[in-house]
């Protein structure tokens, strides 16, 4: 109790460099959980892919398209539950910014695959028998106000002209964490519009969504589907979901390091200011911890004092860091509309933040610690604080 | 009957510092007997060794060689922690800058050397209130040495030197940092201390006045002592 009064009181000591301590640890926590987030959002493909869900691709390229008549024979393999074809479509929504993913597929399979995308059952009936209808999640309806009803124009890129959609049903996500800010359509419709613009984009899909039968036979499946196209003027890749998402950051992995990189370099840089604060304070109590010495304290004592102080400083700038962190990453998610389609604070991001000012807290006091309890009585009693 | 072993007995006490390459000489061949209950001024020139002399009977340096026994105990034979424990039962401490802890109370700081003893709360809290009666500070518990003059940070030093009823008081040029009013004050104290309490007191100091205070007095110079 004494011991903890002590240091309480000795944090307190100097107010403003507390404070500014705390401050700056408290940027530094905050900064850190934040760009944790980004590598998080970054991976949040990967992380909800689902284990029986298999992406079948052409071997060469992601660009490169498989004709669409490889889906009766992908159902036909040992092992397949369903197969859903998927195309990715690039449409620009009034400006380039406005980015979301949009993606043509066959209806039924595809959100059959998807358990995870709530739909309402009227609004899923309505999408499916409107050939222009599409399903668009909470987030994207948020964010541009998007409602049940209204159309959605869009301009082409890959698939060129204007094109027009009506918002039939809008999904929710089973957990927080389930992407909402996607945009799906009807395949058949951007088939059969695709046979009259550009009939060489026609019958053609950008990547197959296997279902297996047996999460356990995921490897066996996908062998057996790549073996069906071996040799022919497509072949495929066959891959599980999560290998196929984190394929997609691999090709901007060099971003996601540097992110990882500075978000510690962000914990490096606040560990010597709090080092150096630390020592400063043990510099100017040199002779305190010598008269404490001399009336029998021993260096435990001593340590505990300049550990407890420490890890004071850390733990109220942690705290105050992690409490921030939530409400800002919301506006920084909100800032950036559908660009991170899940930006939500872990509870290993949080654990890392905290861990992150423990150690802050406990290496800023080792060195102040060690020359505490190792100098003479007769020289910390000479020192002038 | 039987004499009483002296409080502390010094026999060919040597101690030197060594600065960069150069040993230098403090203390050389020093012997003395100071008897329980006495009241001594050690006094001398700047760097006669006075000091130095008074942290090694006080157990916060170690000599080079020699023999130090205080209280009966041969303190040279100690390691750092039975150090510790030994100064803290038998040593009580007053720094001519009162050394309190500024962020504790006048009641807090006299309190520090009590918990090292394991006393229950109520028992610290009754000494540390006789202790700061006997140095006429009842009413300035809860003040912090900030707001206390520097005769009354003394007085508080004093008090905490006493709280664990060492035997032997050392004191470091206890009026150096005191106007002359304060340090009579304060002199009277320790008089006081040695007198009613028969508390063992060797001071070091540099003035004369105060070491009149003393029964014994002795002189270092050059580490070495002249009567």
């Amino acid at each position: 109790m004494h011991l903890l009064k002590l240091i309480l009181r000795n944090a307190l000591r100097h107010k403003l460099r507390t404070l500014l301590t705390v401050l700056g640890l408290l940027v530094a926590i905050l900064s850190f959980g934040l760009l944790q987030t980004v590598v998080d959002a970054w991976y949040s493909g990967a992380n909800n892919a689902a284990p029986d869900r298999l992406v079948t691709r052409s071997s060469v390229s992601l660009v490169v398209p498989l004709p669409v008549h490889y889906r009766d024979k992908i159902r036909a393999v040992d092992g397949v539950r369903s197969v859903a074809a998927a195309n990715w479509f690039a449409g620009v929504y009034q400006e380039p910014k406005n980015f979301f993913p949009q993606f043509a597929i066959d209806p039924l399979p595809y959100l059959a695959m998807y358990p995870e995308y709530r739909i309402p059952a009227d609004q899923l009936l309505d999408f499916l028998r409107d050939r222009k209808g599409a399903v668009v999640g909470r987030k994207l309806a948020d964010t541009y106000g998007f409602r049940v009803g209204d159309t959605v124009p869009l301009k082409g890129t890959i698939f060129s002209g204007n094109w027009e959609f009506v918002v039939r049903a809008i999904y929710d996500g089973a957990t927080p964490r389930t992407d909402t800010s996607q945009f799906f359509f009807h395949w058949d419709y951007l088939n059969e519009s695709a046979r009259q613009r550009a009939p060489q984009r026609a019958d053609q899909v950008g990547v197959f969504v296997v279902q297996v039968t047996d999460v356990a036979r995921a490897a066996e499946v996908s062998r057996a589907v790549d073996a069906q196209f071996a040799n022919s003027a497509a072949e495929t890749l066959t891959e599980t979901e999560q290998a196929f998402q984190i394929g997609f950051v691999k090709q901007t992995e060099a971003i996601v390091i540097a992110i990882r990189i500075v978000s510690f370099v962000v914990i490096f840089i606040i560990l010597a200011v709090m080092a150096n604060t630390m020592a400063m304070t043990a510099r100017e109590r040199m002779a305190e911890y010598a008269t404490l010495k001399a009336l029998g304290f021993g260096p435990g004592f001593l340590g505990s004092l300049i550990f407890g102080e420490s890890l004071a400083i850390a733990a109220a700038g942690a705290l105050l860091g992690v409490a921030l962190t939530f409400p800002v990453a919301d506006w920084f998610a909100r800032q950036m509309g559908t660009l991170f389609p899940v930006f939500e604070v872990s509870a290993a991001t949080v654990q890392l933040q905290l861990a992150c000012a423990a150690v802050v807290g406990v290496a800023a006091a080792v060195l102040p610690a060690l020359r505490a309890t190792r100098v003479r009585i007769v020289d910390g009693l000479r020192a002038v604080g | 009957m039987a004499q009483s072993p002296p409080a502390v007995a010094i026999r060919h006490l040597v101690k030197a510092y060594r600065r960069g390459g150069q040993v230098v000489p403090v203390l050389s061949d020093i012997n003395l007997d100071i008897a329980a209950g006495e009241f001594v001024a050690l006094m001398g020139p700047s760097g006669s060794g006075k000091s130095t002399l008074l942290n090694l009977i006080a157990g916060i340096d170690r000599p080079d060689s020699g023999e130090l026994r205080v209280g009966g105990t041969d303190i040279m034979g100690l390691d750092e922690a039975e150090l510790a424990d030994w100064r803290a039962r038998n040593v009580g401490f007053i720094f001519q800058f009162y050394n309190l802890m500024p962020v504790l109370t006048a009641f807090e700081n006299v309190e520090l050397p009590l918990l090292l003893t394991g006393l229950g709360a109520r028992e610290r809290r009754e000494r540390v209130g006789i202790a700061l009666s006997m140095v006429g500070l009842a009413d300035r518990m809860e003040h912090y040495p900030s707001e206390l003059s520097g005769g009354q940070q003394q007085r508080v030093a004093i008090a905490r030197a006493i709280i664990s009823d060492p035997a032997i008081l050392v004191a470091d040029e206890p009026t150096g940092d005191l106007d002359r009013v304060s340090a009579e004050d304060i002199l009277g104290l320790m008089e006081r201390m040695n007198r009613e309490l028969g508390k063992t007191i060797i001071m070091v100091t540099h003035d004369p006045a105060a070491a009149q205070r003393a029964r014994v007095l002795k002189h270092l110079d050059k580490g070495s002592l002249v009567d």
